[in-house]
C-alpha cells in the first residue's frame, strides 16, 4: 500500500539525499519504525521546494518536528504555488476536487481492498546511508503510511497505507487531499499551526467545509459528478481522516486523503522549514527515498477496475487509493535531482548507477563511458542466466554513441595509433582499453573481453610501475577513459580507400500540395541561409560537405550548379521506373564556390513550380536518386526528403491507401505498422551499402503510409519529421527549427557499430534505425548524436562477481570532414549472486526505454493486445520475483516495490497507454507509425519525458522566480483552473490556462482582457514586456532547447475542445481510449503480482 | 545519234527523267532478252527555274483505281469538255473551272511542253519545318567548339519560323526545353535503355495535353504546338536562347578511364528524337540532324563495346560472322528508320570522327527516309563545315533546297508494270493494276515514300513489259509513264510534281536497230551499278561481281558483231562502246569492293550512290581525270595509270575526292620555287589552274569532297593510283617498255585484260543461261 508514499516523498529528498544512501540499505519498515521520525524529516524538508502539500503534511508531522511548525506556515503558501490547485483559488480546488471525486469511486474498492495492514516497507531501502535512514526511514513512515506500518501496523487500514503514526497524520492530510481545494490558504496556515496537535482533524474539517463550498463553486466545471461524489468523499474524509488514522480501515474514506496527507505529515515539519509541498512529498520522500521499495496497500482492491474485491471495507469511498500516496515520479526526479545534480558523476567505479537522466550532472570520465553515452538497465548484473531469467529483469545497454556532451564535458580525445591503427586483441579484435591486463613487464597484455594474451608491439611497449599498470597509462586516452576515438587506417575504409566527404541532397517535392502549402517557398528560403551552417568539423572554416539539389513530383529534376554557371541548369529525369543520376560534375557542390547559382536556383525554384498542377508524387525513385548520386560521387551522405503527399504516380514504390481503422484490435492491426511492400527493405539496404542515410520531411494532408516511408529513414539511420496538414503560417517555425537543427547537428556517415562484451554474456537484440546484415554488426548510413541504439545482452556462460562484466562499444565512422574514425566506449558492470542487488541497481528509465522499444517493435508481429499483455506480465514477474526473493515478508495484500522500481507501474502503463499500443479515435494511423519509428531510437531522456510528460505549473511560484518551477504530476487533478501549466513530452507543448485565471496573469501573458479573449490553438505568445510573458516564453525557449525536436506550442483553455487533446497526455488518468488510470493499473499491477505469488 | 543524244539530253532537261532504253520493246518475252531492264532514272525534283507551279490543283482520272492526272498525251475533247484518260481510257467531264477550255485555250496541263509541271495545294494549314539537332557531346574540345559554331550559324540560316529542337547526348540522352527563361532545363534520360515511342512521349510529358492551356483555347490547331511548344520552338523566339544553350554546351562530363571509349548513347538519343516527333508532329516536314563523333557504345544501337582494346568491326570481321552487335544494332535503326519514315520525317547522319562510328549500322536512317549521310575526320573540317553549311542552300527563289514528306506515285500504261525503285525511298505498300509481281529493289508497290529530298535526289525506278508477245502493239503506239510526287516544299506549301513521258514501242525482231540506238549507255551503267549495289547490301560482294559480269557477257552477245569463236571480231555499236568500261570501274569501285574500305566507307558511298543522279553517278563510278600540262589547254585524259606522266598535274575527281596530282617534274620545279620566279610565271598558272577547277567543283558539290593535293611519291597519291586502270604494273612494265605513265603496284586486271576476256567469253558458244 505504501507504495504511494514513493510518490510522495519527493520533496523531501533533496536535502536527504545523503540520507538516503544510508536508506536503501536498510531495511525500511524496522527502522523507520524505529527511528525517530523527526529527524529524518529534517533530511526531507530540505529538498522539497516544489511541494506545497508539505503544509498539510507538515501539519500532521509537524509535531514531530516542532521547530517544522514555524516552517510549515511558511510551507504553506509554498505548497500552494507547487499545486495549482491549492495555490491560490480554493475555487479552484473545487474543480480539480471534482476530477478527483470522480476517481473515489474508483477508488473506493481500492481503499476497501487496501485496508489495511500493510505497508510494509520493504528492507530495500538500500541506497541510503543507513543513519540518515532511520531518520528517514521514519520520515516516511511518517509520510507514508508505510512506515507507520512497521510500527503502528495499524493506520495500514487508512489507505491501505501503513504508517500508523503517519496515518495520523496522513488522514490529517487526508482531508487536505480531499480538500485540494480547502487547503488553500486559509486552512493551510491554520494546519501549519495544528500540525502540532491533532489538528488533523480540524484542519480536516476546514478542508472539508472548504472543499465543500469548493465543490459548488468546482459545480460548474464538473457539476454533477463531482456535486455528489465529492460530498459524499469529503466528508467522509475529513471526519474520518483522522480515524483513519487510527483505525485505518474504516477510514478508508481518509485513506485517500490520508495517504495524501499522511506523508505530507511527516517530513512537513523538516521540509516545512524548507519547503510546502508536502503531501507528495510524504509519499514522496518514502518512495523516493531510493532505497526502499515502496509499499503498495493492498486495499487497492479498490482500484475497481480490477476487480479485486476490496475490502468490504464499509466506506467504500474511502478505500480509494490516494494518488498523493502512490508513487510519484516527480517526486521521484525531484529527489535524484536534489541528490544527485550537485557533484560530479566520476565513472570510475565499476557498476555504479548513474542519477537519472533528469537530473542535470557533470560527467567524469575516469575510465568508464560517460551515461549520456551508455546506460544500462542494470548495473549489477546477475552472474547466471538462471538468475537473470528469474528476475526477468532486461538486461540492455542504451547506447548513444555519439552523444553530445555539455560544453563543459570534454568530446572524447581522439588518439592516433599511426599506420599500424588501434592496437587490438587478435582474436576477439576488441579495442585497447583501460581494462587490458598488462602482463610480463608490459610486454603482453591480456584482453579482458576474451582474455586472450597478446603481444605488445614494440612501438607501444610501456613499463609497468609497481601496482601493474602501465606508466603512462594516464597519458593515453586508451588506457585511462571510457570513451576516446582512434583514427582509422585505411584498412577501416570501404574499397581501401580514405572515403570523400559526405555530401548532402536536399530533394524536394513541388507537387502542388507542397507548393500550395508554400513549403517550397519556405523551405528554399531558409536553405540559402541555412546553406551556411552545414556541420564542420572542430574549427574548420568552412564545411568539407557538399551540397546537391533535386525537386521531383512525378519525375526527378536535378539541377547542374556548377560554379562556373552562370545560371543552373535543370535536368528532368522521368524514367523513374529505372532511376538513374543525369550528371555528375555540377551536381553535388562546394557552398562557398556555387553560391551565387545555388542561390540563382533556389530563388527560381519556387517560381518554375509556382503554377504546377501536379499532384501526384514518386518516393522510391527519389531516394534512389539520391543514392545513386552519392554512389556516383564516391562518397557517403544524407539525403533531406521533403515530401507530401502518397506516392502513387506509376513508379517503383507506388502505394496505394490503405489505411483502415477497422483492424484496430484484429489480428491484422500489425499490418499497419509493416511496410507494403518489401521494395523499400531493398531500396534501404542499397543505401546503406552507399552509406547514404535517409532524413524524411513529411508534410502530409492525408494518409501517407507513415509506416512505409519510414522503411528506409529507419534501416539507414536517418530521422522523420512530421508535419501535418502543414501551413506557413502556423509551422513554419517549428519545422524550419527541425530543419536547421537536422542539418546543422553533427553526423557520423557510413558506420559500422559492434558491441563486444566479456565473456558470460552476448548482445543478442538491437533496437534502433539501423541495418542489421549479420548478427553482430549494426550498420548505420548515418548517425548523428540523437540517435540511440539499443542493445540487449542475454547470458551465454557464467559471470563472476570479480570480474564483473565489459562492454566495448566500437564505432567505425566518417566524420563530417571526410575522416574516419573508430569512436570506442567502454563500460564495466559489476556481476551479483543476490538477486536483491540486481534490484538495487537498476535503472527503471532505461528498463522503459527498452520495454517500449521491446513492444514497439512487437507490434509488427503481433497483435497488439498480445504485446501489452506480455508488458504487463513481464513487469508483474519482475516485481513479483522482488516481492519474493528480496523484500522482507510481509502480508500478501502488501503491495512492495523495489526502490529503484517503484516508477515502473506507471512508467508501464505510460507506454500501455501510448498512441501506438492503444490508440484513442484521434489518432491516425500514420501518427501511430511515426510515434512508433521515433521511440525506437530515442534515448532514456526523450522515452522518459515522451512517457510521462512534464507537467509545469507557471503562476504558481513567484514571477521573480526564475528556475524552473517544479513539475507536477500529469493528472487533471493536479490541475487548478486558477493556474496556467506547461506541459511537455518532448514532441508536444501545451500551455493550459484554467477557466479562472487572474484577469492580470491573461492580460500580461496573452495581452487580452480576459480568458474568454485568449484564441484557443494560439501558438505564440505575444511578445510583452512583462516578467510574467519573458519569463513564460523563456521557459518555453529552454524547453524548446532540451529537446531534439521544435515543439510547437499549443494554447489550451480549460473547457475548450482543444483540451480533449491535452488530456491524453494527463498520463495518470484514465485515458479517452481506454487506458488505465494509474491508481487503477498499480492495483491491476497488485493482483498479477499477488496471482504470480501465490 | 546525235539525234537521240540530244533527245535524251532534252528529256533529262525537261522531265528529269532518263531512260535505258528510249524505244521500248513491245513483248514481254523481248525486253527480257535485252539485258539491261527498262528503267529509268527519275529525279524527281529536278530544278525547273523555267517552270513555275500553277496555283490550283490538278484534275484526276475519275477512275478509282487509276486517278491519273490530266496532261498533255491525254485526248481532249474539246467540246463536249470531255478528256481520256491515257493510261485507263476513262472519259472524264472536265470540272466546271475548266469551261472556258478550247484548243487555243488550254491550260497549262495540256501543253506538250508541260509535260512536267507543279501544283501548289492551297488546302490544309502550312505547317513550318523543322530542325531537331541531335548532339553528340563526347567530343574533342575543339571539334565540340567546331560544331557548336556550325550549329550556332546553322540558325541563321533557318526560316524564322521554322521550328527548332535539341538534344544532347553522351552517356545520358539530355532533351533540351527550350522555352524556359532563366534556369535552362532538359530532359535526361539513361543511355542504355531502349524505349518505347508511348514512354518517351510519357517522359516527356507530351501524352497529356497541357491542361492549364486547354481549356482557354479550345481551338485544335493551337493545342500541338502547345504541347510541343517546350521542345520544338520558332526559331525567332528562342534564337538567343538557344544561341547560348549552344555557347554552353560542354563535353559530356562523365569520366572516361584509359583504355575505353566514352559511352554514347546514340541509339537511345535517336529513338528519343524520332519519338519526340513522331508524338508532335506526324507527317509534317521535319529533320532529324544527328552530329556524332564516334560509335555508339553503349544501350540499343550500339556498335561497338566500350573497351578500346576491341577494335570497331571491319569487312573481315562481318565476313566471319564476328561483328557481336552489328545485327542487334541495325535492326535498332532500321526500326528507327521506318518509324520516322512512316511519320514523314528523315533522319540525317554527320559522323566525323577518324575511325568508324557506326555508319553501317546507321545507314538505313538516312537511306530509308532520304537524309544526308556526311562522313568527315572531323567536326573541325571545311569538308564538314561546308557541306552543312550547303545543306541550307538557297534556290534562286529564296527557298530551302529541300523537300520533305514525298510520296512518289508511278502509273503506267497497261503494257507495263512497275517493278520496284532504287533510292532513298520506301515503299507504301500500294498495290495497284500496275505494280509488277517480279521485284526490282524495292518494289511490290506503286508508290514510295521519300522523306527528305532535294533537287538532286534522283530514283532508279524499274519497269517490266508485261505485253504478250502474241499480242502486238500496233505501229507507232507509245506507252506511257506518269510519276505523280506529293511533296512540303521548303515554302511549307504542299505541291504536287506531275510528270508523264512516253516513248514508242518497237518490235524486236523488226526493229533492233532502233532499240539499240535509242540504248542510253550512261543511263544503263548507272541503272545496272544501282541494282548490283542493292543487291551487295545483302548478298557476297563475288556472288554481286559474277551477276554484273553475267549480265555485261550477255549484252555484249545480244547486241555485238563477232564471228563466233573470233574474239578480235568483237565489236560494239556505239551506243554501247562505253558500257563495258563503266562496267570495268564499277566493279572496281568501292560501291562494290570493300577491300581496303571500312564497312562505314562503303556504306557511306553506297548512301550516295543511290541518291545521286547520272553525272554524279558516272563520276563516281569512273572518275573523271583532267591533264594539265604546257603542252595545251587542260584535256580529260583516260583515267589511267599511262596518263601520270612526269610533266603534268593531274585533277581527279571521284566526287568524294578530289585529287590534284603533280607529276615528278613539276613537283620538283615547285619545291625549287619556280612559281615564285617572275619569269616562270606560266608555271605559276599552270599551278593555279587545277586549283581554281577544283574550288569550282568544291563549291558545287554536296556533299562536298575530300580535297587531296598531293604530288608524285606522295603518299595521297594513293587516291589517285587506287583508281586509275592499272595498265602498267609491276608484272607487265617492261613488258610494255613505255617510258610513259606509272606503274601501278597491283594485281588487279587492267581494262585491257578485262576487255580481252569479254570479248572471248561473249564470242564463245557457251552461253550464260542466266
Amino acid at each position: 500500500m505504501n507504495v504511494n508514499q514513493s510518490a510522495p516523498p519527493v520533496p523531501p529528498f533533496g536535502q536527504p539525499q545523503p540520507v538516503y544512501p544510508g536508506y536503501h540499505q536498510s531495511s525500511y519498515g524496522g527502522q523507520p519504525g524505529s527511528t525517530a521520525a523527526p529527524t529524518p524529516y529534517g533530511a526531507y524538508n530540505g529538498p522539497v521546494p516544489g511541494y506545497q502539500q508539505t503544509p498539510p503534511p507538515g501539519v500532521s508531522r509537524a509535531p514531530a518536528s516542532s521547530g517544522a511548525p514555524p516552517a510549515s506556515t511558511a510551507q504553506g503558501p509554498c505548497g500552494q504555488t507547487a499545486y495549482g490547485q491549492f495555490g491560490q483559488g480554493d475555487v479552484q480546488n473545487g474543480p480539480s476536487s471534482g476530477v478527483q471525486m470522480q476517481r473515489l469511486p474508483g477508488s473506493q474498492p481500492f481503499a476497501s481492498a487496501p485496508l489495511a495492514p500493510v505497508v510494509s516497507q520493504p528492507a530495500v531501502l538500500q541506497p541510503y546511508g543507513p543513519p540518515p535512514t532511520s531518520a528517514q526511514v521514519t520520515a516516511q513512515l511518517a509520510g507514508m503510511q508505510i512506515s507507520g506500518a512497521v510500527a503502528p501496523a495499524p493506520p495500514a487500514s487508512g489507505l491501505g497505507y501503513g504508517s500508523p503514526t503517519s496515518l495520523a497524520s496522513a488522514s490529517g492530510s487526508f482531508p487536505n487531499s480531499g480538500l485540494y481545494g480547502s487547503y488553500p490558504q486559509g486552512q493551510a496556515p491554520p494546519l501549519g499551526q495544528g500540525h502540532p496537535g491533532a489538528q488533523p482533524p480540524q484542519r480536516s474539517v476546514p478542508p472539508q467545509a472548504s472543499s465543500f463550498t469548493p465543490p459548488a463553486s468546482g459545480g460548474p466545471r464538473m457539476p454533477s459528478m463531482t456535486g455528489p461524489l465529492l460530498p459524499g468523499q469529503s466528508f467522509g474524509g475529513p471526519p474520518v481522516s483522522q480515524p483513519n488514522h487510527v483505525s485505518s480501515p474504516p477510514p478508508q474514506a481518509l485513506p485517500p486523503g490520508t495517504q495524501m496527507t499522511g506523508p505530507p505529515g511527516p517530513p512537513p515539519p523538516m521540509h516545512s522549514s524548507q519547503q510546502p509541498g508536502y503531501q507528495l512529498q510524504q509519499n514522496g520522500s518514502f518512495g523516493p527515498a531510493r532505497g526502499p521499495q515502496s509499499n503498495y496497500g493492498s486495499p487497492y482492491p479498490g482500484a475497481a477496475t480490477f476487480g479485486s474485491q476490496p475490502g468490504p471495507p464499509q466506506p467504500l469511498p474511502p478505500k480509494r487509493l490516494d494518488p498523493d500516496a502512490i508513487p510519484s515520479p516527480i517526486q521521484v526526479i525531484e529527489d535524484d535531482r536534489n541528490n544527485r545534480g550537485s557533484e560530479p558523476f566520476v565513472t570510475g567505479v565499476r557498476g555504479q548507477v548513474p542519477p537519472l537522466v533528469t537530473t542535470n550532472f557533470l560527467v567524469k570520465d575516469q575510465g568508464n563511458a560517460s551515461p549520456r553515452y551508455i546506460r544500462c538497465t542494470s548495473y549489477n548484473i546477475p552472474c547466471t542466466s538462471d538468475m537473470a531469467k528469474q528476475a526477468q529483469v532486461p538486461l540492455a545497454a542504451v547506447i548513444k554513441p555519439l552523444a553530445r556532451l555539455p560544453p563543459e564535458e570534454a568530446s572524447p580525445y581522439v588518439v592516433d595509433h599511426g599506420e599500424s591503427g588501434p592496437l587490438r586483441c587478435n582474436r576477439c579484435k576488441a579495442y585497447m582499453c583501460p581494462f587490458m591486463q598488462f602482463v610480463e613487464g608490459g610486454r603482453r597484455f591480456q584482453c579482458c573481453f576474451c582474455s586472450c594474451i597478446n603481444d605488445v608491439p614494440p612501438q607501444y611497449f610501456q613499463h609497468l610501475d609497481h601496482t601493474g599498470k602501465r606508466v603512462d597509462a594516464y597519458d593515453r586516452p586508451e588506457l585511462s577513459l571510457g570513451s576516446y576515438e582512434f583514427l582509422a587506417t585505411v584498412d577501416y575504409c570501404k574499397n581501401n580507400k580514405f572515403p570523400i566527404p559526405p555530401a548532402f541532397i536536399f530533394m524536394i517535392d513541388v507537387s502542388y500540395n507542397a507548393v500550395r502549402s508554400g513549403l517550397v517557398r519556405l523551405l528554399c528560403e531558409e536553405l540559402k541561409s541555412l546553406l551556411d551552417f552545414l556541420p564542420r568539423e572542430g574549427g574548420a572554416e568552412e564545411s568539407a560537405i557538399r551540397v546537391g539539389f533535386v525537386t521531383y513530383n512525378k519525375v526527378l529534376h536535378f539541377y547542374n550548379v556548377k560554379s562556373s554557371l552562370a545560371q543552373p541548369q535543370m535536368m528532368v529525369v522521368s524514367d523513374v521506373g529505372d532511376m538513374f543520376v543525369p550528371l555528375l560534375d555540377g551536381f553535388l557542390v562546394n557552398v562557398s564556390e556555387s553560391r551565387a547559382v545555388i542561390t540563382s536556383l533556389l530563388d527560381q525554384i519556387p517560381e518554375m513550380f509556382a503554377d504546377t498542377r501536379e499532384t501526384e508524387t514518386v518516393f522510391a525513385p527519389v531516394v534512389q536518386a539520391g543514392m545513386e548520386a552519392l554512389k556516383a560521387a564516391e562518397c557517403a551522405g544524407k539525403l533531406f526528403l521533403f515530401h507530401t503527399s502518397l506516392p502513387i504516380a506509376e513508379a517503383p514504390g507506388k502505394l496505394k491507401n490503405r489505411d483502415d481503422r477497422k483492424l484496430i484490435n484484429t489480428d491484422k492491426e500489425k499490418t499497419l505498422f509493416q511496410p507494403q511492400s518489401g521494395a523499400y527493405q531493398t531500396l534501404a539496404k542499397e543505401c546503406v551499402a552507399q552509406g547514404c542515410c535517409v532524413d524524411l520531411f513529411l508534410f502530409p494532408n492525408q494518409y501517407v503510409d507513415v509506416a512505409t516511408l519510414s522503411v528506409v529513414p529507419q534501416l539507414t539511420g536517418g530521422s522523420v519529421y512530421k508535419y501535418a496538414c502543414f501551413q506557413v503560417e502556423n509551422d513554419q517555425e517549428r519545422f524550419l527549427s527541425d530543419l536547421r537543427r537536422d542539418v546543422q547537428k553533427v553526423v557520423g556517415f557510413d558506420a559500422v557499430m559492434r558491441v563486444r562484451t566479456s565473456t558470460g554474456i552476448r548482445a543478442v537484440d538491437f533496437f534502433g534505425a539501423f541495418y542489421m546484415s549479420n548478427t553482430t554488426d549494426v550498420e548505420l548510413a548515418g548517425l548523428d548524436g540523437d540517435k540511440t541504439v539499443t542493445v540487449e545482452f542475454k547470458h551465454d556462460d557464467r559471470l563472476n562477481e570479480e570480474n564483473g562484466a565489459l562492454l566495448q562499444c566500437a564505432l567505425l565512422y566518417t566524420s563530417c570532414a571526410g575522416q574516419r574514425r573508430l569512436r570506442i566506449h567502454n563500460l564495466a558492470l559489476n556481476c551479483c549472486t543476490q538477486l536483491a542487488d540486481l534490484y538495487r541497481n537498476c535503472e527503471t528509465d532505461t528498463l522503459i526505454n527498452y520495454m517500449a522499444k521491446f513492444a514497439y517493435r512487437g507490434v509488427l508481429s503481433s497483435p497488439v493486445k498480445t504485446v501489452r499483455d506480455t508488458l504487463i506480465t513481464q513487469c508483474a514477474q519482475i516485481l513479483a520475483c522482488y516481492r519474493k526473493n528480496c523484500a522482507s515478508p510481509s502480508s500478501a495484500g502488501q503491495l512492495i516495490l523495489p526502490e529503484c522500481m517503484k516508477l515502473l507501474p506507471v512508467y508501464l502503463n505510460c507506454v500501455l497507454k501510448s498512441e501506438v499500443l492503444q490508440p484513442g479515435a484521434e489518432v491516425t494511423t500514420d501518427d501511430r507509425a511515426y510515434v512508433r519509428q521515433l521511440v525506437t531510437s530515442m534515448d532514456v531522456a526523450e522515452t522518459n519525458v515522451f512517457f510521462y510528460p512534464r507537467l509545469l505549473p507557471l503562476t504558481k511560484s513567484p514571477i521573480e522566480n526564475t528556475t524552473e518551477p517544479p513539475a507536477v504530476r500529469a493528472s487533471e487533478e493536479r490541475l487548478s483552473n486558477g493556474d496556467i501549466y506547461l506541459l511537455e513530452n518532448g514532441l508536444n507543448l501545451f500551455l493550459w490556462v484554467g477557466a479562472s485565471v487572474q484577469q492580470g496573469v491573461v492580460q500580461s501573458l496573452f495581452g487580452v482582457s480576459s480568458f474568454s479573449q485568449i484564441t484557443s490553438g494560439l501558438s505564440v505568445l505575444p511578445v510583452l514586456d512583462n516578467l510574467l510573458s519573458k519569463k513564460v516564453r523563456g521557459l518555453i525557449d529552454s524547453l524548446r532547447a532540451q529537446r531534439s525536436r521544435y515543439m510547437k506550442l499549443i494554447v489550451v483553455k480549460q473547457e475548450d475542445k482543444l483540451e480533449m487533446l491535452f488530456k491524453h497526455f494527463l498520463v495518470e488518468d484514465k485515458s479517452l481510449s481506454g487506458g488505465a488510470s494509474y491508481v487503477d493499473f498499480l492495483c491491476h499491477m497488485h493482483k498479477e503480482i499477488r496471482q504470480l505469488l501465490s | 545519234m546525235a539525234t537521240y543524244l540530244e533527245f535524251i539530253q532534252q528529256n533529262e532537261e525537261r522531265d528529269g527523267v532518263r531512260f535505258s532504253w528510249n524505244v521500248w520493246p513491245s513483248s514481254r518475252l523481248e525486253a527480257t532478252r535485252m539485258v539491261v531492264p527498262l528503267a529509268c532514272l527519275l529525279t524527281p525534283l529536278k530544278e525547273r527555274p523555267d517552270l513555275p507551279p500553277v496555283q490550283y490543283e490538278p484534275v484526276l482520272c475519275s477512275r478509282p483505281t487509276c486517278k491519273a492526272i490530266l496532261n498533255p498525251l491525254c485526248q481532249v475533247d474539246y467540246r463536249a469538255k470531255l478528256w481520256a484518260c491515257n493510261f485507263c481510257f476513262q472519259r472524264n467531264q472536265f470540272p466546271p473551272a475548266y469551261a472556258g477550255i478550247s484548243e487555243v485555250n488550254q491550260p497549262a496541263e495540256l501543253m506538250p511542253q508541260f509535260s512536267t509541271i507543279e501544283y501548289v495545294i492551297q488546302r490544309g494549314a502550312p505547317s513550318p519545318l523543322i530542325f531537331l539537332y541531335v548532339v553528340d557531346t563526347c567530343l574533342e574540345d575543339d571539334d565540340l567548339q567546331a560544331l557548336k559554331e556550325s550549329l550556332q550559324m546553322s540558325l541563321s540560316l533557318l526560316p524564322p519560323d521554322a521550328l527548332v529542337g535539341l538534344i544532347t547526348f553522351g552517356r545520358m540522352v539530355q532533351v533540351h526545353e527550350l522555352s524556359c527563361e532563366g534556369i535552362s532545363k532538359s530532359y535526361v534520360f539513361r543511355g542504355t535503355k531502349d524505349l518505347t515511342a508511348k514512354q518517351i512521349q510519357d517522359m516527356l510529358g507530351l501524352t497529356k495535353p497541357a491542361m492549364p492551356v486547354q481549356p482557354m483555347r479550345p481551338a485544335q490547331p493551337q493545342e500541338r504546338p502547345s504541347v510541343s511548344s517546350r521542345f520544338l520552338q520558332p526559331i525567332h523566339k528562342i534564337d538567343m536562347n538557344l544561341t547560348d544553350l549552344l555557347g554552353e554546351l560542354q563535353r559530356d562530363p562523365w569520366p572516361v578511364p584509359q583504355g575505353k571509349r566514352p559511352l554514347r548513347s546514340t541509339g537511345v538519343a535517336l529513338s528519343i528524337a524520332v519519338g519526340l516527333l513522331e508524338g508532335t508532329f506526324p507527317n509534317t516536314g521535319a529533320r532529324i540532324m544527328l552530329f556524332t563523333g564516334g560509335p555508339p557504345t553503349q544501350g540499343p544501337g550500339m556498335v561497338v563495346g566500350d573497351e578500346l582494346k576491341v577494335p570497331i568491326r571491319s569487312w573481315h570481321d562481318i565476313e566471319k560472322d564476328n561483328a557481336r552487335f552489328m545485327k542487334k544494332a541495325t535492326k535498332h535503326y532500321e526500326m528507327l528508320a521506318n518509324r520516322t519514315a512512316a511519320n514523314g520525317h528523315c533522319i540525317d547522319i554527320y559522323a566525323c570522327a577518324l575511325d568508324q562510328t557506326g555508319l553501317l549500322e546507321m545507314k538505313c536512317c538516312p537511306n530509308l527516309t532520304g537524309g544526308y549521310m556526311v562522313m568527315g575526320d572531323s567536326f573541325n573540317t571545311s569538308l564538314f563545315k561546308q557541306t552543312f553549311q550547303r545543306i541550307f542552300s538557297k534556290d534562286f527563289n529564296g527557298n530551302f533546297r529541300m523537300a520533305f514528306g514525298a510520296t512518289l506515285e508511278v502509273k503506267t500504261s497497261r503494257e507495263l508494270k512497275v517493278a520496284g525503285a532504287i533510292g532513298p525511298c520506301v515503299s507504301l505498300n500500294v498495290k495497284g493494276p500496275c505494280v509488277s509481281e517480279n521485284e526490282l529493289g524495292v518494289g511490290g508497290t506503286s508508290q514510295w515514300k521519300i522523306c527528305g529530298l532535294d533537287p538532286t535526289t534522283t530514283l532508279g525506278i524499274y519497269f517490266e513489259v508485261v505485253n504478250q508477245h502474241n499480242a502486238p502493239i500496233p505501229q507507232g503506239g507509245r506507252g506511257a509513264i506518269q510519276f505523280v510526287t506529293h511533296y512540303q516544299h521548303s515554302s511549307t506549301q504542299r505541291r504536287i510534281r506531275v510528270t508523264t513521258v512516253a516513248r514508242n514501242w518497237a518490235d524486236v525482231q523488226s526493229q533492233l536497230k532502233h532499240i539499240e540506238a535509242a540504248f542510253d549507255q550512261e543511263a544503263a551503267a548507272v541503272l545496272m551499278a544501282r541494282l548490283g549495289v542493292f543487291r551487295a547490301e545483302t548478298e557476297e560482294g563475288p556472288d554481286v561481281l559474277r551477276w554484273l559480269d553475267r549480265q555485261l557477257i550477255r549484252l555484249c552477245q545480244k547486241f555485238g558483231q563477232y564471228n563466233k569463236e573470233d574474239p578480235m571480231s568483237f565489236r560494239l555499236s556505239d551506243s554501247f562502246s562505253l558500257y563495258p568500261q563503266f562496267m570495268f570501274h564499277l566493279r572496281r569501285s568501292p560501291f562494290l569492293q570493300v577491300f581496303n574500305n571500312s564497312p562505314d566507307e562503303s556504306s557511306y558511298y553506297r548512301h550516295h550512290f543511290a541518291r545521286q543522279d547520272l553525272t554524279q553517278s558516272l563520276i563516281m563510278i569512273q572518275p573523271i581525270l583532267y591533264s594539265y600540262s604546257f603542252h595545251g589547254p587542260p584535256e580529260p585524259v583516260l583515267l589511267d595509270s599511262s596518263s601520270i606522266l612526269a610533266d603534268r598535274i593531274l585533277l581527279m575527281d571521284t566526287f568524294f575526292q578530289i585529287v590534284i596530282y603533280l607529276g615528278e617534274t613539276i613537283a620538283q620545279w615547285r619545291k625549287a620555287g619556280y612559281q615564285d620566279m617572275p619569269e616562270y610565271e606560266n608555271f605559276k598558272h599552270l599551278l593555279q589552274a587545277p586549283l581554281d577547277d577544283a574550288q569550282e567543283i568544291l563549291q558545287a558539290r554536296f556533299p562536298m569532297p575530300r580535297y587531296i593535293h598531293t604530288e608524285h611519291g606522295g603518299s595521297q597519291a594513293r587516291f589517285l593510283l587506287s583508281k586509275v586502270n592499272p595498265s602498267q604494273t609491276h608484272n607487265n612494265l617492261y613488258a610494255w617498255g613505255q617510258e610513259t605513265g606509272a606503274p601501278i603496284l597491283t594485281d588487279d586486271v587492267s581494262l585491257q585484260v578485262f576487255m580481252d576476256h569479254l570479248k572471248k567469253l561473249a564470242v564463245s558458244k557457251i552461253m550464260c543461261s542466266c
